[in-house]
């Protein structure tokens, strides 16, 4: 294709439709039409003009506003169906996905989970889609900003008549006595805060330009914003791991590799009551308990130099403080966030050593369910020895085994010893229950009581991203902001002879347009424009045979 | 701007799209966390004491094949494996293979009346903080790891093993 | 002060109602004087109606800040307070569009859609509740004041386009038609709703029964509606009323689908009554009154709605949306349904913008993008808000 230099001197890029300059109609089949397509100011987009490589036909492809809308389509579809069911990583489950699913949800979650829709937004081709997305966003913007750019840059005062002629707003009158007016609508342009433009007694005023990059603008902002996702995948980015710490204990904070540490003197849970007042009654009533806060009481520690896992630190205070529920610890570029609880976890269990004749207690003796000791001395010949612990008992044919190595159910099995059985007889004592195998004893381990402790669960995050997506996001919002509460307005008035053509054209909201023009004209020798109309009125108009727009 | 100018810039621009959305996919595939251990890379470095207090550091043993493995009392495969293992350590530990079995933090009640119940002779050190597990990515039980003479982790192995593999495994890391 | 509180809401109902009578007579006013521009003249009618449209504004802003004072926290906390918060709303971006273009008919539709959601709104619990921790956030206040107030505006356009689909409805096609009906049905259908739950709650209906749930415990649940659909192995414990007629499995919500099944049928049959009546589909029942509208002005306003409505629905929304989950879980985006949801609706107008931007979707097509659109956000709202997010919860 060659360049195509226009009447009014102007040459213009290969596949133009209107010449950048004057407007005039470059293309034949355009002629035919009564108003123009002003959607890129009749610029030539580059991918359509030329197409004979792999590259340029990859590039044509994304760069079709077609294609962006059936890729936005197309992710709209696969996130709802993504909603249908719950996503693993929102579930917390006690056996493996796939037979959750198929406990929880049927057929449906067996067909579910085998599509690999429990984890849709993590896939790859659901990644792939957005990136596809964003693929577009870039090539579509080059290839539309930049001839945009230039055939508005390049727009002249004076315009060929076709190009007038066939804007919507259009209307053309006698020339005779316009000069006496043509002041006064000047005046009356730039009080509207129009640029107004003259040359050989024409006018051209113009505002909002800058409204047109609006969209290139809010897609910059999503493209950094896309960045800013793609980088959280990069090493040291970001970290996203749970810590559960019980009350008392000093744990490594993980994904940070063994540089700090935290302590965990308390974790609180309070709900409202009476106090907190009158009208909260009625739905205290009704709802029972409503939590007023989670908090853990925590001291933040630094590892000195480097630490080795299992290596016990040397260590250095930092800060303590407390986590709330949208009150988060800061560290250094990580925060701590409340997330969940445990309460009363068993930690401690007491027994009494009774004889059971004389329901006579020799001692006491509390068992630490972390960590028991092998043997309780209680004196005078009595001892407490443990044989066994199971944290979490369960009786496979009958013979007592450990579930797990968390204490919820807890079991010993004790040798008790005694002045009279310096052996010891055995005993075996689960809760609530008590079994003396080798036949009746003297002796028992009767239950008193057990301690508890609270678990706090934190979610560990660091997101050094997140400066880079708040920059996207403010970008693309003053984008759309810019794109969508002005428009580009702009008016023509030019002298042909013994007629005067107006002329206007705006991006959108043309009824307002409209008013303002209306205004503008009053009381003048000048036409006002015509809305020759969208083409929505015509389909009326034909059925019923009245002009309801002019 | 010529036709290969266009070009050109077309093709960078694809390029430079293709390679970070690339990028992202290998990362979001392969798991992306630098901070675990992972076959063919070098195994993180930890120091844990036994029931008696020794301490046993991984980076002592370099030189030699090291055998890592985790278990847990109540873990049922790990009753069998852990004799097997026994045997085969009678077997490689003149030949330059350690065993260093981690426990995942357990009572120190229950690890000793186990080492006893087997008569277990290797090493049995205890991750009470769960801080190697977390390194290594230890779930679920049992795991092991086959660790070469240079510190290089050959083989991540989850799941039961018979007598047999765990001699195979002994003949992979043998200096 | 709560008293004073639901008494102002009431009076603002009432008033809307009143309103949307004045715009209907101000459209039958206007024949004849509507030429070249047909907005800039407003007759009295219609003065009158944004008059008593302003004045229930007002109340219903003081509805807001009288509950405000008495919970001590701004009511946008539950199901209740949010739908009668974007009821504001509503009515404040037909305010603005009015003022724009004055468009009586933009009243009479807008106004018993307000309508409707008030009444809708004053199903759930009207419970002052005191705030869980996680709502206990400002960030949160800002989230959800801007994204009720850009779904508000999106709605407007939802108003404009289904007043161009009905004004338009005799040119269409039979099966365009019949959506536009659709339309009109599911409108009924939440007017259903209302009456139904008001009607058995006048009569103090309940229905106690124990089900076993999906976890397999055994739960109660109380019906306010007669059991067309019960709950899982359920057994009945209060005394009389309706036995269940269809035991439904644990996976669903029984209890929905029940007072769904209810609004459905009482709304169906509302709207065989109006047909019987009027002899004619509602949409051709209004149709008369819309005829002199000017199609380009409407298909303007409701894409004005969207260039409004979308990037205070994207600020709100998703922007200050991620800003609370930053602060609340350490993670700005989750992938929770409702957000999801959230960026669904996002999707579909960025779509919509370049479908009328790029490929020329103007008039009809865009107007049924616009009730499309206005289909998500409520689907949000309400399906989304009762029904999906029920499996999920937001722990802490």
């Amino acid at each position: 294709m060659e360049r195509v230099k226009c009447e009014c001197g102007h040459v213009n890029p290969p596949g133009t439709i209107l010449c950048e300059a004057c407007g005039k109609i470059l293309v034949e089949s355009e002629k035919n039409k009564k108003i123009l397509d002003m959607r890129y100011e009749g610029t030539a987009r580059r991918s359509q003009t030329y197409n004979r490589t792999i590259i340029d036909k990859i590039w044509s492809f994304f760069s079709s506003v077609k294609v962006g809308v059936v890729l936005i389509v197309l992710a709209l579809i696969a996130s709802a169906i993504g909603t249908i069911l719950p996503q693993e990583m929102n579930t917390t489950m006690t056996v493996t996905p796939e037979q959750f699913y198929a406990d929880q949800y049927g057929w449906f979650g067996r067909i579910y989970y085998a599509l690999g829709f429990h984890n849709l937004y993590q896939s790859t081709w659901y990644m792939l889609l957005i990136a596809s997305i964003g693929v577009s966003l870039v090539i579509c913007s080059i290839d539309r900003a930049v001839p945009l750019y230039k055939a508005l840059k390049r727009q002249r005062v004076t315009r060929h008549n076709s190009f007038l002629k066939r804007q919507r707003f259009f209307n053309e009158g006698p020339a005779d006595n316009i000069q006496a007016h043509l002041q006064t609508v000047k005046e009356r342009m730039e009080r509207h805060r129009y640029r107004v433009l003259e040359e050989n007694g024409n006018i051209f005023a113009e505002k909002g330009r800058f409204s047109r990059w609006g969209p290139y603008v809010n897609h910059i902002g999503l493209i950094i914003v896309l960045i800013g996702a793609m980088l959280r995948s990069a090493p040291g980015m970001y970290v996203n791991e749970m810590l559960w710490i019980k009350e008392g204990e000093t744990k490594a904070i993980p994904g940070t590799n063994q540089q700090y540490y935290l302590k965990n003197h308390e974790f609180i849970v309070e709900v409202y009551d009476e106090s907190d007042g009158e009208v909260y009654q009625e739905a205290l009533k009704n709802r029972g308990n409503i939590a007023k806060n989670y908090q853990t009481n925590v001291t933040l520690y630094k590892a000195e130099g480097e630490v080795l896992p299992g290596e016990k630190p040397r260590l250095e205070e930092v800060k303590s403080g407390e986590i709330r529920v949208n009150h988060p610890f800061r560290f250094d570029h990580y925060g701590l966030y409340q997330a969940s609880y445990k309460l009363h976890e068993m930690s401690a269990m007491t027994f009494q050593l009774v004889k059971k004749e004389t329901d006579e207690v020799i001692g006491t003796i509390t068992i630490d369910l972390y960590n028991p000791e092998k043997k309780y001395d209680l004196g005078n010949g009595y001892a407490v020895e443990i044989l066994y612990y199971f944290p979490d008992v369960e009786f496979k044919d009958g013979i007592p085994q450990t579930k797990s190595p968390n204490p919820n159910n807890p079991a010993f099995a004790f040798q008790i010893i005694s002045p009279e059985h310096p052996e010891g007889e055995r005993s075996i004592v689960a809760i609530q229950q008590t079994l003396e195998p080798l036949g009746e004893n003297d002796y028992k381990l009767a239950f008193q009581s057990v301690d508890t402790v609270n678990y706090s669960g934190l979610m560990v995050r660091k997101d050094r991203t997140l400066g880079l997506i708040a920059i996207g996001g403010a970008i693309f919002l003053f984008g759309v902001i810019l794109g969508s509460f002005w428009q580009h307005r702009r008016i023509w008035i030019k002298q042909d002879g013994e007629t005067v053509l107006v002329s206007a054209h705006t991006n959108k909201n043309w009824y307002s347009f409209m008013k303002e023009i209306e205004i503008i004209l009053e009381d003048t020798a000048l036409p006002i424009p015509v809305d020759r109309g969208s083409g929505l009125e015509k389909a009326v108009n034909e059925n019923k045979g009245v002009g309801a727009n002019g | 701007m010529t036709k290969k100018k266009r070009l050109v810039l077309r093709t960078t621009i694809l390029t430079l799209l293709v390679l970070a959305i690339g990028f992202t996919v290998y990362m979001n595939i392969a798991g992306g966390r630098s901070d675990t251990a992972e076959v063919g890379k070098k195994a993180p470095d930890f120091v844990l004491k036994d029931l008696d207090g020794h301490e046993y550091r991984l980076s002592d043993y370099r030189g030699k094949g090291v055998f890592l493995n985790f278990w847990g009392t109540y873990c049922e495969p790990c009753k069998d494996e852990m004799p097997a293992m026994d045997r085969q350590y009678q077997i490689y530990k003149d030949q330059g293979v350690e065993i260093l079995a981690v426990n995942v933090g357990e009572a120190e009640l229950a690890i000793e009346k186990f080492i006893n119940d087997y008569d277990l002779t290797f090493p049995v050190i205890v991750d009470e903080s769960g801080d190697v597990q977390r390194a290594y990515g230890i779930f679920p039980l049992p795991a092991t790891y086959l660790i070469n003479s240079d510190g290089i982790i050959v083989d991540y192995i989850t799941g039961r093993m018979d007598e047999a593999d765990i001699q195979e495994y002994m003949e992979r890391i043998k200096p | 002060m709560a008293e004073v509180s639901s008494i102002l809401l009431y009076v603002s109902f009432i008033l809307y109602l009143i309103a949307t009578l004045f715009f209907g007579a101000s459209i039958r006013q206007k024949k004849g004087i509507q030429k070249q521009n047909p907005v800039s003249r407003t007759s009295v009618a219609g003065k009158i109606g944004i008059i008593i449209t302003s004045i229930g504004f007002v109340l219903q802003v003081g509805y807001f800040v009288t509950r405000w004072i008495a919970g001590g926290y701004p009511p946008i906390s539950n199901m209740f307070e949010f739908i009668t918060f974007f009821s504001i709303m509503l009515v404040g971006a037909f305010m603005i569009l009015y003022y724009l273009y004055r468009i009586p008919a933009l009243g009479v539709f807008a106004l018993p859609i307000v309508v409707i959601l008030i009444g809708y709104a004053s199903m759930f619990s009207r419970d002052i509740t005191p705030l869980s921790p996680t709502l206990q956030s400002n960030w949160l206040i800002v989230h959800v004041m801007t994204t009720a107030a850009g779904q508000a505006i999106l709605a407007i356009s939802f108003v404009a386009g289904l007043i161009y689909l009905v004004k338009n409805v005799q040119q269409m096609s039979r099966a365009k038609a019949f959506w536009v009906e659709a339309i009109m049905f599911v409108l009924i259908i939440f007017v259903g709703f209302i009456a139904a739950s008001t009607t058995f709650s006048i009569a103090n209906y309940e229905m106690d029964l124990m089900y076993v749930n999906k976890e397999g415990e055994e739960t109660q649940v109380t019906y306010h509606l007669p059991v067309i659909f019960g709950p899982h192995e359920y057994t009945v414990i209060s005394e009389g009323g309706m036995e269940p007629l269809i035991e439904l499995p644990a996976w669903v919500n029984a209890k929905q689908l029940n007072t769904l099944t209810w609004s459905f049928l009482t709304g169906a049959v509302i709207y065989l009554v109006i047909r019987l009546l009027a002899r004619r589909r509602i949409a051709d029942l209004l149709q008369p009154v819309l005829q002199k509208m000017n199609n380009d002005i409407l298909d303007e306003v409701s894409y004005r709605s969207v260039l409004i409505g979308f990037p205070v629905f994207t600020l709100g929304a998703l922007i200050f949306g991620m800003i609370y989950a930053h602060f609340a879980w350490g993670r700005f985006w989750a992938w929770d349904p409702k957000e999801v949801w959230a960026l669904i609706t996002w999707f579909f107008y960025s779509a919509f913008l370049h479908l009328r931007l790029s490929r020329g979707w103007h008039g009809e097509k865009s107007a049924w993008l616009a009730v499309i659109g206005f289909a998500i956000i409520m689907f949000n709202l309400i399906f989304v808000n009762l029904v999906i997010a029920g499996l999920h919860s937001y722990a802490v």
